[in-house]
């Protein structure tokens, strides 16, 4: 048995816990914990230029690769400036750790240097927080705080260490637990036989079927089985904004996006359906839209999810089963291969003859400029899918760019499409591509981002050059907070408060020159494929690309506030 | 409907906050609480009073069972139970009145538990509608001071709430 320090204790529990990589910034607080880190070489530690963009970071690490996301973080200022990104990974369930310094333990409560109470400013953002009080301690809280990340609903959770804790003077002896059982804490076993008995009935009998799936069906590896049990079924499919890749975008059976900016088809067989699968979402208001009583209103709404508190929050589920998405979806399967009953085929004949007609107004069709120069930001989305064969890890920040993009990049795999749908935080994007790009070195990562959003994180180009992370950043540079501005122009009649920025835009490709980066501007529609390939062939090179687009455009469908989800604006002069 | 939450959750600091914190975040109200360890040291048992209809009771327990910290709960408003709150509670009295509020203690099944020359302190155990018609009945123009516990409560029979 080892004689460690707590400092020591944190970097060798880490590297027990499988943990490779760590984003983090120093100071004060968590100086014992940089030394610990000095001197071991098991554990590599990213340095970021701002901590949000380290809790970004780990986030899309951990979006891209399931494995939880660490952070490292030093008291005060340093905890705080991570909150955005604990916000964010808690709203999309993603598994984080973040450890934050604290002052010394005789210090707390004093207003110390760089003192704020982290457990309680993080409180209501994160799914369980830890304050540790001696170095002993370490390797069980470590244990526990993973244990609790990963399994059940994931979600970030806080170690908060005083800087006593981890003082070099002070050893005990170190061992990792091997397991950890929480008499508080249980995860959800398998989903109720019964319950998905009823379940399988319900589907059997459908007429009008639809499968609605979500983030859960990616964090809870479940994409395999939901493609399997749809195609077994024949039923159409649509995934939530968080959700896209759970179900191949390529696939027949996939109807788009749903919700707020989902397609015609998505929204129509949804309002319409008789019967709807709901695995792993949660009937957030930017799919239901704002009046829940007009939702669906003849669906017997199955409703399978991880958490409890999930199912009947907003929308009350008549079959509601509590488990994981693959021991669920497994069940199902088996159980359908089992019974005697088919789907009734006739009904779902005329119910895919239905969605057909409403496929055929190819609500996503996208009209050209008119003088043929001006590029659309749709275009500039299948371009990039078309260069790198649908097969990038893209992601997103915040804004009108986002919506295009899972819009038009048509996601067949899982854990491909790294956005911030809960919070949506703009700024979230490039870090998070950061993050992907460690995690995969030889994967293609894209950050879609636009010009305001790019702002909110850019300093991080230092970091990309420092760890030389080619990263891709495409700008959809429309010169304004364009989602912002399209809700100016459809309900504050074009009065554009704040949403542009007169002549103060940065020249980005100085910008990323500045940083030691390539900058290419594309302008003109016919250089759009070739630029791109450029971009995309400086394979060791992150390339900011500064995509000049139409200022004008609006993102359609779009949901009528207040409305059913198929009441749909289709463009700037046509409504269902 | 008024519903009373009874919570068994580990015996650890923070873990009272992040109950009180979850009302305020979700909107819920809380109209008492009360909180003390068990018999076994390392749990404490926090019952609260709170009022909503099904779908926010469920809600409501749902998310406390979701808190890392809570072990096990119960909603004892959903069975036959016993609630009991104790209050003291001082009131003045001189002359005549010092008869009259002896009376209404005793009535009441409350104690004395110490007095002045002008001011009597009783104790008083119930449920929360009797101690509310104790004040009522003592007359509000003379209640000094009201310290009241909140709802306690366990289920009758043999139903118990324990790991
Ligand atoms: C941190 C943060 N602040 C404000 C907002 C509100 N907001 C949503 S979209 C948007 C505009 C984003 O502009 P840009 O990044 O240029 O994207 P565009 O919509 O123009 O494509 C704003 C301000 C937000 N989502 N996040
Ligand atoms: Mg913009």
């Amino acid at each position: 048995m080892d004689q460690l320090s707590g400092g020591e204790a944190l970097l060798r529990a880490l590297h027990d816990e499988g943990v490779e990589v760590i984003f983090g910034y120093p100071g004060g607080a968590v100086l014992h914990i940089y030394d610990a880190i000095f001197n071991q070489d098991k554990v590599e530690h990213i340095l970021v230029r701002h901590e949000q963009a380290a809790t970004h970071a780990a986030d899309g690490y951990a979006r891209g690769t399931g494995k939880p996301g660490v952070v490292l973080v030093t008291s005060g200022p340093g905890a705080t400036n991570a909150i955005t990104g604990i916000a964010t990974a808690y709203m999309d369930s993603i598994p984080m750790v973040v450890i934050s310094g604290q002052v010394e333990s005789r210090m707390i409560g004093t207003d110390g240097f760089q003192e704020t109470d982290m457990v309680g400013v993080s409180r209501p953002i994160v799914k369980h927080s830890f304050m540790v009080q001696n170095p002993a301690d370490i390797p069980l809280i470590v244990k526990k705080a993973f244990h609790i990340a990963t399994t059940g609903r994931p979600g970030p959770v806080v170690i908060d260490i005083p800087k006593d804790v981890t003082d070099p003077k002070t050893k005990f002896d170190y061992e990792y637990p091997a397991d950890v059982k929480m008499r508080s804490y249980t995860v959800p076993a398998k989903g109720h036989s019964g319950q998905i008995k009823k379940a399988v009935d319900v589907l059997m009998s459908a007429k009008r079927p639809m499968i609605y799936a979500g983030g859960g069906v990616i964090q809870g590896e479940g994409s395999a089985l939901l493609t399997e049990l749809a195609r077994k079924l024949g039923f159409p499919v649509t995934n939530t904004l968080m959700g896209l890749g759970a179900y191949p975008a390529s696939d027949k059976q996939f109807l788009g996006m749903l919700g707020m900016h989902g397609t015609y088809e998505a929204n129509m067989s949804m309002h319409y359906s008789d019967v709807l699968l709901a695995i792993g979402v949660r009937f957030d208001d930017r799919v239901t839209n704002s009046d829940v009583s007009k939702f669906c209103p003849d669906a017997t709404i199955l409703h399978v999810d991880i958490d409890p508190a999930s199912i009947s929050k907003t929308v009350v589920a008549d079959v509601p089963i509590v488990g994981a998405v693959t021991s669920v979806l497994e069940e199902m399967l088996s159980q359908i291969a089992a019974s005697k009953q088919t789907v009734d085929e006739k009904s779902l004949k005329v119910w895919w003859d239905q969605i057909e007609q409403w496929r055929e107004k190819d609500s996503l069709a996208i009209i050209p400029s008119a003088d043929g120069k001006t590029i659309k930001p749709q275009e500039v989305i299948q371009a990039v899918h078309k260069i790198t064969k649908g097969d990038a890890y893209v992601s997103s920040d915040v804004g009108q760019h986002q919506m295009f993009a899972a819009q038009y990049y048509g996601f067949d795999k899982p854990r491909r499409w790294i956005n911030s749908g809960g919070l949506g935080t703009m700024g979230f994007g490039f870090p998070a591509a950061m993050g992907i790009q460690l995690a995969f070195p030889d994967a293609v990562s894209v950050c879609i981002t636009g010009e305001g959003s790019f702002q909110m994180n850019l300093q991080e180009l230092a970091t990309c050059m420092q760890y030389k992370l080619p990263v891709k950043i495409i700008c959809l540079n429309n010169r304004a907070l364009g989602m912002v501005k399209q809700w100016q122009d459809m309900q504050y009649g074009g009065r554009y408060s704040h949403s542009t920025y007169e002549e103060s835009l940065p020249d980005f490709i100085k910008l990323a020159e500045a940083y030691g980066h390539v900058g290419i501007r594309i302008e003109d529609k016919s250089e759009l494929d070739e630029k791109l390939r450029e971009a995309f062939s400086l394979t060791d090179k992150l390339v900011f690309v500064d995509v000049m687009v139409d200022p004008e455009e609006h993102v359609y469908p779009m949901a009528i506030k207040g409305g059913a989800m198929k009441d749909m604006i289709l463009s700037k002069s046509e409504r269902t | 409907m008024r519903h009373i939450i009874s919570v068994l959750m580990e015996n650890e600091p923070g873990a009272l906050s992040r109950v009180v914190g979850l009302f305020s975040q979700r909107n819920y109200n809380i109209d008492s609480l009360t909180v003390a360890p068990t018999e076994d040291r390392s749990l404490s048992r926090l019952t609260l009073t709170t009022t909503g209809d099904e779908r926010r009771i469920e809600q409501i327990t749902k998310h406390l069972n979701k808190l890392v910290d809570v072990v096990k709960l119960v909603d004892l408003t959903e069975g036959a139970h016993i609630e009991r709150e104790l209050m003291l509670i001082k009131v003045k009295a001189t002359g005549a009145q010092r008869a009259e509020v002896t009376r209404t203690t005793e009535i009441f099944r409350g104690q004395v538990v110490d007095l002045t020359n002008s001011v009597f302190s009783i104790q008083l155990t119930g449920t929360s509608d009797k101690l509310d018609a104790f004040i009522a009945a003592l007359g509000e123009s003379i209640v000094l001071e009201v310290a009241r516990t909140g709802v306690s409560g366990i289920s009758r029979g043999e139903k118990i709430l324990s790991l």
